[in-house]
Formats: structure tokens, sequence, C-alpha cells
């Protein structure tokens, strides 16, 4: 039998709320720049949504996409179109055998903007006034298939769905893809577009986001003791993964091993974590040991905290539990406080940022903590960045999701 | 209010540039959907329930399989008027 093929990360791709694309989005997070902004809209005297702000996307997509195109996707799909042209350039283009090609990208929500316009004009309008484009344009896949379109990868196309742990599952997804053998190359991550009254205003009926309308850059502020909620984001991030024979023969950059993939489900509630996280632990225990490594050799963690009362302190404690005392050296950063929640970005975007950690020897800040969690028992990196150690070294990027979804990646250097 | 047929063509020309990425420059009478303009069945839908809306008529699904060129619909979309 032939050996398991390692996975390498050779292209990175973004379209978020604090840049247009990968470097401008990492360095954005390395200066700590907060992504949250007053939404200039009517929805809180029309509707009564109780949250005025959002992390929406910087970019324009109409400089980045064709007319045709832009009216032909929802804009979850978009956002990852834009992402995966930025990663797959970023990777060289590789040349690769196109049914060698695969493309896993995911949305938590799906096209909810095409939805919920799709029923709006057939209300006010009836039904020869509903677009042909409408299905191929809501379908939760739509972003994976565009990808696939775009590169004309055909390995296969797939969108897992895991609330706010897809994008991170995605990745996880296209590892497999390559370690099996059914793929060399795979463009995965993950997508969200959901600023729109209604989801906006479903989320607040959760009690899950965040109400400080009067402070948006300061309102994510995960392990702080005043935080209140997340702020729902919106973007993309886009990985090219490869096997790492493959990278080679095409003397490909390689900015870091994709190592390790840990899944587990609570199997518990619908919406709250199992608050002594054993389901979490169990995804970082997988993952760890899928990437032949021990917590000894965890330097830095990008945590899932969201800024939530209750789900930042059950993964804290989930990370102490797990690695006990080495967990004093980990550099932890929670990245939300500066993109708000992509939802199903969100995994595939902080596995990127996990990437630069490693490639660069840094982690990021976690911005807005003035007053900490007395009970943190993980060292925080607060407001400037931490340089993280030289040598063989290993990150985790935790994702958690609605419905109990654990996603646990481990990063080494390549 | 009935649209002329250079009005039509005009308006049709909108729909088809938006749709397609083409210039409405290149939306002319003589152009065929598929060959010229690269138009599928699915754009064809949509620019068809686009002109419907446009132009306040109503164009069955079995009559557009007879607009082969830009000509066709701007003749149809014109007769069918009011």
């Amino acid at each position: 039998m032939t050996p398991r093929p390692d996975v390498v990360v050779t292209g990175l791709g973004a379209f978020s709320p604090i840049g247009a694309d990968a470097p401008t989005t990492w360095e954005a997070a390395l200066a700590g720049t907060s992504g949250a902004r007053t939404l200039d809209n009517d929805w809180s005297e029309k509707y009564g949504i109780p949250v005025t702000f959002a992390a929406t996307v910087v970019g324009d997509v109409n400089e980045r996409l064709a007319r045709p195109e832009i009216k032909r996707m929802d804009p979850s799909a978009q956002y990852a179109v834009i992402a995966a042209r930025e990663a797959w350039a970023d990777a060289g283009s590789p040349e690769v055998d196109p049914v060698r090609l695969g493309a896993v990208v995911s949305s938590g929500i799906g096209g909810i903007h095409t939805t919920l316009d799709g029923w709006d004009v057939l209300r006010e309008r009836g039904a020869r006034r509903v677009l042909p484009t409408t299905v191929p344009m809501l379908m939760p896949n739509s972003p994976s298939a565009y990808v696939s379109l775009d590169l004309g990868a055909q390995a296969g196309a797939h969108a897992l769905v895991s609330a706010c742990a897809s994008g991170a599952e995605a990745i996880g997804y296209a590892v497999d893809m390559i370690r099996a053998g059914r793929a060399d190359v795979v463009v995965a991550g993950g997508t969200e577009a959901v600023i729109h009254p209604m989801p906006v205003a479903a989320f607040a009926a959760s009690r899950t986001l965040s109400l400080r309308n009067d402070d948006p850059a300061h309102a994510s502020r995960p392990y702080d003791v005043d935080r209140d909620g997340f702020v729902i984001g919106e973007g993309s991030a886009v990985l090219v993964l490869e096997s790492a024979e493959h990278a080679a023969a095409r003397g490909a950059r390689v900015y870091a091993k994709l190592a390790g993939v840990g899944l587990s489900a609570d199997g518990y509630h619908i919406t709250s974590p199992e608050p002594t996280g054993k389901g979490q632990i169990r995804a970082m225990e997988m993952a760890l040991a899928d990437a032949g490594a021990s917590v000894r050799d965890v330097v830095h963690v990008n945590a899932h905290a969201t800024s939530t009362m209750v789900g930042d302190m059950i993964e804290a404690r989930a990370i102490r539990h797990l690695f006990a005392s080495e967990a004093d050296h980990v550099a932890l950063s929670a990245t939300k406080s500066m993109t708000g929640h992509l939802l199903g970005g969100a995994g595939a975007l902080e596995t990127l940022f996990t990437v630069r950690a490693v490639a660069d020897r840094v982690a990021p800040p976690t911005i807005n903590v003035e007053n900490p969690e007395p009970d943190l028992e993980v060292p925080l990196v607060r407001d400037t960045p931490a340089q993280l150690p030289d040598g063989d070294v290993a990150a985790l990027n935790n994702s958690f999701g609605f419905g109990g979804h654990n996603v646990a990646l481990i990063v080494t250097n390549a | 209010m009935a649209y002329t047929s250079e009005e039509v063509l005009t308006g049709l020309a909108e729909i088809v540039a938006e749709e397609s990425g083409q210039p409405a420059s290149a939306v002319v009478r003589e152009a065929s959907f598929t060959d010229d303009l690269d138009i599928d069945s699915l754009s064809m839908m949509t620019i068809v329930t686009h002109a419907e809306d446009k132009f306040d008529v109503r164009i069955p699904d079995e009559d557009v399989k007879n607009l082969s060129t830009v000509g066709d619909a701007v003749d149809y979309i014109t007769k069918a008027q009011g």
C-alpha cells in the first residue's frame, strides 16, 4: 500500500470584511483592524431589527466579476468565485488534469438573497416574473458548483454543510479527497452572504448577536467579560490544497501542511454547545492524532470564539483540559474579534489565518479584550501580534456550528 | 402604449447585453441567439422573463423555440403588444 499523501497549501484567496484579497486581509488582521460597521439601511425603523451593524465585505464585486457572472450567482457564490480565482492565481495556476482537480466550497446558509428575492418577486409580481436562474442560484452547492465550473474541476464538487463549521469541514473533506487518491489538487473553502434583513432578524431572534449598535468596531470581543454576542459577517476564503508530491513536482511555493483533520458531533442540542466541551475535545484529539502531533507541538490556536457569553469559555476550558499545562505555551487568537463571524466562511478564513501564522511565525491579535475572563487559562494574544517559535510547529484551528458540529484542523510548517 | 419595432430592439438589446456580457451594439436583428450571442437555454428563458416584464407581453414557451434571431424576437414582441 502506498503511503498516505501529505497535503500542502499552495494558494490562498479571500474576500472579507477586512480585505478584498488574502494578503490585504492578513495584513489587516495583524494590524488589528475591525471589519464591523454600521449598516446604511432602514431595517431598524422598517422592521424593528435590533442590530444595526455587521461585518460587510470591503471589496466591490463589480470590480471583480463580469456583469453576467454577477447576475447568475448569488452573492455567496460571487464571493467564493472571487476568492477561488485569487487562490488559484496565488498557487501559480497549476497545470492539473481536470479529472484530478476537485472543488469543495461550503456555505452554511446557502443562497438566501436569491431565495428571499425570488419569494418577493413571486408575491408581488407572480410566477411569470420568477427568474429561471433562481434555483441554480439558491441551491447551497452553488458556490462549489461555480468554482468547479470556473476552474473546470472534474474530480468532484462538494458542499458540506455544518453551519459555522462548514468552511473548515470543506477543507477537511478536501484533505480526505487527496489522501484517498481521488484528486491531486482541491480548491476548498467557505463562503457566506447573509446581510439581508431576514437572516439578520433571525440571528437576532436567536439572541446570539451583539447589540452594541453604538460602537460596532468594539462589539466583537471574544473572552472579554463584557461580550454580548457575535457580529454577523460575510465573505469568503478559499485555499488551494495539493498533494505534496504534486506540489513538489511543479516546484510550487508551499505555505504550510494541512496535517490533521478531526470531526465530531455533540449530539446534545441544536444550538447550545455541550457544556463540558467533550465533543470539541474529541475533534481536537482526532486532529492531533491524524497529524501525528501532540499538544506539545501546538504553539498557536485560532479559536472558534465568536464572542458569545457561553460558547467562548466552553471552548477555552476544552482547550485547557486537553492541553493541560501545555496550554501555557499556546498563543490563542480569536480573529472573529476583527472579521466578525463569517458563518460558513469562518472556518476557511481562520484556516487561512492559521496557515499564514505558521508560515510567517506570527499569531494575529485578538482585539477589544479590555477585561479578559478571569478563568481564561490559555495565554491570549491581545492587541498586537505575537511571534511564534522557529523550528517544527503545529497550529490548531477550531470551528463549531449550530447543530453540534465540531471541526478541528491541524496546520504544520512545510 | 405600444413600443415601435426600433424601441423593442433597443430595449431587448439592453436585456441581452446584460445577460450575455456582449455589447448592446452586437445585438442586431440578424444575430442568432445561440450562434452569435452565445445564449444558452437558461439565458434565453431569463431574457424572455425580462422581456415579458419590460414590454408587457406574454411569450409562451412553445413560441420561444421559434425565436432564433434577435429579429425574430423583436417582431414577435412588437406584434404581441396590446
